[in-house]
């Protein structure tokens, strides 16, 4: 075992035990601290695939602001313990077991798999994706879908505003 | 040595499978909520794990891209979640049933 093996399998039980805590918590403010959880340990994976800046902006977006959002948004409701309630017996009694039958499908096919067996066996360069090449990517041939997303934030805002505004 | 791109992967589907027996379990709307962004996590560590074994960086590009969409998604959907509570008073998705037939 090596440094990289031994960071991966921490890592991706930390995510993996985040993900259960997240299940299984009966406070919302329980589950998004697991949310967290699994997101930074995410990002240690990014950056040991040598997505740099991937990590980094897992950190600050997904970590920093969309779970001060989430947090936020728990604490003004505080609507207190999630409720057991049994109307939906489908979800009671199908949910746990078709999630497992639907993980164990992709993990199967992902071993088995022509493209999973190419993967697998592939040449694996060592070197960091660079952010200046992903730059240049994002600013030249995505530079359509970039700008695009400006407006899709500008619209989410407003959104929000109109919606969350109380009405006279 | 380093860690096989398929261990990546398989991490991704187990993370996804999670996120979605948190989506079918949970009866608060905000963790209902929070479960797709677990799935959207899983989805971005697979296109990250892919763009590693092809060696290219159009996987980061679209791995971006489904942060900013994330983003925004949790910013309007968060803001339907507050109305929600305010004529509802309450957040279990099962008394939110208008449309159920």
């Amino acid at each position: 075992m090596n440094l990289p093996f031994i960071l991966f399998f921490v890592f991706a039980l930390l995510a993996v035990a985040g993900a259960v805590m997240l299940i299984l918590a009966r406070e919302p403010i329980h589950s998004a601290l697991a949310l967290i959880l699994v997101m930074i340990s995410l990002a240690v994976i990014y950056l040991l695939l040598g997505a740099e800046f991937i990590a980094a902006v897992q950190i600050i977006v997904y970590a920093g602001a969309v779970m001060v959002l989430f947090v936020f948004v728990i604490m003004l409701l505080n609507m207190g313990l999630e409720e057991r309630t049994d109307f939906s017996k489908l979800a009671k009694y199908a949910g746990m077991p078709l999630g497992f039958v639907l993980l164990l499908e992709i993990a199967h096919w992902m071993f088995h798999s022509q493209i999973g067996a190419a993967i697998a066996n592939g040449p694996e360069p060592a070197t960091a994706f660079s952010t200046v090449e992903l730059s240049k990517q994002l600013f030249r041939p995505y530079l359509l879908p970039f700008e695009a997303t400006s407006i899709l934030i500008l619209i989410a805002i407003l959104g929000a505003l109109v919606l969350a505004r109380k009405e006279e | 040595m380093i860690v096989p791109v398929s261990y990546y992967l398989v991490l991704s589907a187990i993370l996804f499978g999670l996120g979605v027996v948190a989506f079918v379990f949970k009866r608060n709307v905000i963790t209902v909520f929070m479960s797709i962004e677990l799935m959207l996590n899983a989805v971005n560590l697979a296109f990250v794990a892919f763009a590693r074994a092809h060696n290219q960086l159009d996987g980061l590009v679209f791995v971006f891209f489904v942060i900013v969409v994330a983003a925004a998604e949790a910013a309007v959907g968060l803001a339907i979640i507050i109305m929600l509570a305010r004529n509802r008073e309450s957040l279990n998705v099962e008394r939110v049933n208008l449309l159920k037939f």
